[in-house]
This record gives C-alpha cells, sequence and structure tokens, in this order.
C-alpha cells in the first residue's frame, strides 16, 4: 500500500512536470517561429534607420556603429561565452585569458584585443579575438587554424566570472546560515536562517529520503549543493545587469561538469545489485546481446538527458527574452515596447518557476538514479 | 553546433569550482546545518515525549492518589467499626464484671451481715442469758431472803416450766 502511494505520487510529480515541460516546449516553438520570420524583413527594414537602433541600442551588443541589426547574432553572443563582461554601452570589463600552448602558459587581458580590434604579441604567439574565440595569427597575419586547435583556452570567460560570483554568493549565505545555527542552538530558526532551512528540510524530506531511503544521510552535500549550485546560477541568469545576466547553466559545459558529477557518484556507489541488474539482468540469456549494450547506453544517457534538459531550459529562456527584447529593434518603435516588457516580464515570472524547477528536477534525478544504484533487493 | 560543444576552459574551471565549493560547503555549512536541524528534530520529539511520559505519569499519579485515598478512608472506617466494637465488648465485658464483681460483694456483704447477725445474736444471748442469770440470781438471792417468796418463785418457776 505504502509502495503504491509513493509510486503514485512520484507518477503525479512527474504528470506535472512533463506538462510544464510541454506547455515550456510549446512557447519556445511560437517564439522561435517568431524570430526567424521576423529576421527577413529586419534586413530590408533597418538599413536605413541603423544609426537610430544603434544610438538607442543599449541591450545587444552590436553598438558598433553601421552593422544591421541582427537579433540571431545578438541573442547568440548572449547566450555564447564571452572574454569580456559586457556593463553597459560601450563599457566592459575585460577578463584574463589563460591559454594553455604547446611552449607553455600564457596569461594576459583581454583588454589587450580592445574588443577583437587589436592583435596582442604574447610571450609565444601572436593572438586575435575572432568572434570572441582565441584564434593564433601566423607568420603571414592569417588566422592559424592548425595552430589555434593545439591552444587550449583556459581563460577565466564572464561565464567562469559569474559562476564564481554565484559561489562567492552561496558560501556566503550558507557559512553565514551555519553561524547562525552554531550561534543559535537549539532555538527556533530566525532571519535567513528561517528562509534557508525550509527549502535545505524540502531537498531532504521530499527529493533524498524518499528516492534514496535511509541511506540519505551520505548524499545530502552533493544533493544541496548540486540544487543551490545550480538554483543561485539560474536567478543570477535572470538578473539583467552585471554581475548576473550570463548564461552559466544554459551552457553546455557546466551542465557537462555536473551530470558527469551525477555519473560518477551513481556508479562509485552502485551496489551489486545495480551492476547484475546492468549485466546479468531477469532476461533470457539470448536477449543479452541486446539488453546489456542498452543496459550500458542507459548508464550515460541518463545524466546526458539530465546535461541537456537543464541546458535546453535555461538557453531557451533566455532566449525567449533576449527575442523579446529584439522585437522593438526590430520594429524600430517604442509602441511595441509595452508589448515587449509585458511578455518579458510574463516570460521573467515563468523563468523564475523554471529556475527553481529545474534545480529541482537536477536534484531529484540524481537523488533517484542514486536511489536506484544503492537500492537493495529482497 | 558551438552552442552544444563544451568548452574545455570552462568545463575546467566549472569542475574545480564545484568540487571546491562541494568541500567548503560540507564542512562549514552542511554540516553543521543538517546537525542543527537533526538535533533539533531529535529534541523537538523527545520534548514531545516527555511531554506525553510525564501527562502518562501525572495521571497515574493522580490515580494513585484517588486510590491511597480510598485505601485511607476504608481504613479509617475499618479501624472505627473495630474500635467500636471493641468499646462495646470492652463495655460489655465491664458491666458484666461489675455485675459479677457487684453480686459477688453483695453476696459476701449478705455472709457477713448474716454473721454479724448471728454474732450479734449469739452476744446477746449470752449477754441475756448472763442478765438474765444475774437477775436470777438476784431475784433468787433476794426472793430467796424470805421462805413464801422462794416457795412463790419456785411455784412460778414450776408454772413456766409447765408452759414450756
Amino acid at each position: 500500500m505504502d509502495c503504491n502511494q509513493v509510486f503514485v505520487s512520484k507518477v503525479k510529480r512527474l504528470i506535472v512536470v512533463f506538462t510544464l515541460l510541454i506547455a515550456f516546449l510549446s512557447v519556445k516553438a511560437t517564439a522561435f517561429a517568431q524570430t526567424d520570420t521576423s529576421i527577413k524583413p529586419v534586413d530590408t527594414a533597418v538599413v536605413k534607420t541603423t544609426e537610430a537602433v544603434s544610438g538607442e541600442h543599449a541591450e545587444g551588443k552590436t553598438a558598433h556603429g553601421k552593422e544591421k541589426f541582427e537579433p540571431t547574432k545578438v541573442i547568440m553572443e548572449h547566450i555564447a561565452d564571452s572574454h569580456m563582461w559586457h556593463l553597459w554601452g560601450h563599457t566592459s570589463l575585460p577578463l584574463p585569458v589563460i591559454l594553455y600552448t604547446s611552449n607553455g602558459l600564457e596569461v594576459f587581458s583581454s583588454g589587450h584585443f580592445h574588443h577583437g580590434e587589436e592583435d596582442y604579441k604574447g610571450n609565444f604567439n601572436t593572438y586575435r579575438l575572432v568572434e570572441d574565440k582565441v584564434k593564433v595569427i601566423g607568420a603571414n597575419g592569417q588566422v592559424d587554424e592548425a595552430v589555434s586547435k593545439t591552444v587550449l583556452d583556459f581563460s577565466i570567460t564572464k561565464n567562469v566570472a559569474a559562476m564564481f560570483v554565484a559561489i562567492l554568493l552561496i558560501l556566503i549565505v550558507f557559512i553565514s546560515v551555519a553561524g547562525s545555527y552554531k550561534k543559535r542552538v537549539g532555538k527556533a530558526p530566525k532571519g535567513l536562517q528561517s528562509l534557508i532551512e525550509p527549502i535545505i528540510v524540502f531537498v531532504r524530506d521530499d527529493i533524498a529520503k524518499p528516492n534514496i531511503g535511509h541511506k540519505y544521510a551520505k548524499f545530502m552535500p552533493y544533493l544541496l549543493t548540486v540544487f543551490f549550485f545550480i538554483w543561485f546560477n539560474n536567478l543570477l541568469g535572470l538578473v539583467p545587469i552585471f554581475p548576473g545576466g550570463a548564461n552559466v547553466t544554459g551552457n553546455i559545459a557546466l551542465t557537462f561538469v555536473m551530470a558527469l558529477g551525477t555519473l560518477i557518484i551513481v556508479n562509485i556507489n552502485g551496489n551489486k545489485y545495480y551492476w547484475k541488474h546492468i549485466f546479468k539482468p531477469d532476461v533470457p540469456f539470448w536477449l543479452y546481446p541486446i539488453m546489456i549494450p542498452v543496459e550500458l547506453i542507459g548508464i550515460i544517457s541518463k545524466p546526458f538527458a539530465l546535461m541537456i534538459r537543464l541546458f535546453a531550459n535555461i538557453t531557451a529562456g533566455h532566449i525567449i527574452v533576449l527575442s523579446l527584447i529584439s522585437l522593438i529593434f526590430i520594429f524600430e518603435t517604442l509602441a511595441i515596447a509595452p508589448v515587449s516588457v509585458a511578455f518579458v516580464l510574463f516570460m521573467d515570472v515563468l523563468e523564475l518557476l523554471v529556475a527553481f524547477l529545474q534545480a529541482f528536477i537536477f536534484t531529484l534525478l540524481t537523488a533517484l538514479f542514486i536511489g536506484m544504484a544503492v537500492e537493495e533487493h529482497h | 553546433m558551438e552552442l552544444v560543444t563544451p568548452g574545455i576552459g570552462l568545463v575546467f574551471w566549472t569542475a574545480i569550482a564545484f568540487i571546491c565549493l562541494l568541500i567548503l560547503l560540507r564542512k562549514f555549512a552542511w554540516k553543521p546545518i543538517l546537525g542543527a536541524i537533526h538535533e533539533r528534530e531529535q529534541s523537538i520529539d523527545e520534548a514531545l515525549n516527555k511531554a506525553e511520559l510525564a501527562k502518562q505519569e501525572m495521571a497515574r499519579l493522580t490515580a494513585q492518589n484517588q486510590d491511597l485515598m480510598q485505601q485511607a478512608r476504608a481504613e479509617r472506617d475499618e479501624i472505627l467499626k473495630e474500635a467500636k466494637t471493641l468499646k462495646d465488648s470492652i463495655l460489655n465485658e465491664a458491666k458484666k464484671q461489675a455485675q459479677v464483681e457487684g453480686s459477688k460483694l453483695i453476696e459476701k456483704a449478705k455472709i457477713e451481715i448474716e454473721n454479724q447477725k448471728k454474732a450479734a445474736l449469739a452476744e446477746v444471748k449470752d449477754q441475756v442469758s448472763s442478765l438474765s442469770l444475774e437477775i436470777a440470781e438476784r431475784v433468787l438471792r433476794t426472793q430467796l431472803d424470805d421462805k413464801t417468796k422462794q416457795e412463790a418463785l419456785v411455784a412460778n418457776l414450776l408454772k413456766d416450766v409447765e408452759l414450756n
């Protein structure tokens, strides 16, 4: 009876999640359709009044005078990583560039590139910023792609810096909360503590305990860290001004690392039942050639889905908001602004929900996978 | 395509940063926070359990008190009853004894009285006899002074004897 109830609640939860996802996807689809159709007239319409557009345009990065307004380019620049942190207008914060070349480490400020207009001569090579990628310039003054590929870019980019800001914030918040627990031993929570405590208890009682069972305590630090790391980064991504606005959790590299963490945690803690299920499943032996590869793919596909889910949801949210903002510049009229702003407001509120939901789903599924790996069969 | 190609730099920094965050939070945040929450929950549980136990104890004590009271009351009644019967029996005994004693005394007194009476009577008889002897002597002395009188007396005496 008890198992049945848990199952039913899980099914309900999944139904809710999938409904939201489907609703969300349909919104996304229409948004993409809008941007796609609206790109075409831009090319003809924008030419006449480029001056005016770029004058007003403080949001996008096509701030350099005579360019056409291309929403796809603007949006993609926002979504992608950058070697500078755009603050406002023409002001950007230069970030350190760290390159690992075959000769050694190169460290210099991205300010030397002057927004990609100038080359920088480092210790070993000359570098140029092409579409926000550091490329090596050969002796002929052209980009040397072969050498560029050997150079590994470990720069503190906008996303890395934004992630550090989020980490700093998380550390400040939680260490101070931990401090107030030490100060107020055995007393009721107060202030920030009473804001954070229900969320921690929620992660413990609604994510870890029902999915992992009595061994949950060991995984609590990982689950809590994942939850708050994703949530804080999601929320900071929604803040349009410095130090927010970076598409940190919408970057596949970050979600890749998070999913890799889950993959490692799950498989390190997998017990004999877990491995038996993969290599010796309860099926007729002639099905093994099919089942074992499927199960092995399953090991990878679970965290892979986590990676794509988080990346796609957060990126899509950013794209929608930016598309709606771009409408003002596409139509070149302030009259559309109220509509745009209203939609953006709606999307931002939805994104607040998505920010929590994605952190929740990532943690929930991680807990579920851990639970499947450590479950005891009788 | 570029969007879904993870950059080595961000992967590297994210991995390092996330592991550092995990270690720092684990040591400085999650351990004390989860510990404190667990402890508080336990202390609340304990307090509730204790309150429940105290309530039961209270009920038990009240019941016990009532029992004791009832018992004491019963005992008191018992004692009172016993005392009453004891008193009655003592009283009866005393009465009986007194009666016996009284009757004995009366008996004794009666015997005494009888004895005294007898003694007194004997004395009186003695005295009367001696007196009568004396009188008789004196009378005889006086009577025998003359002859007639002596004869009269003898006659009288004889008369008496005949009467007797």
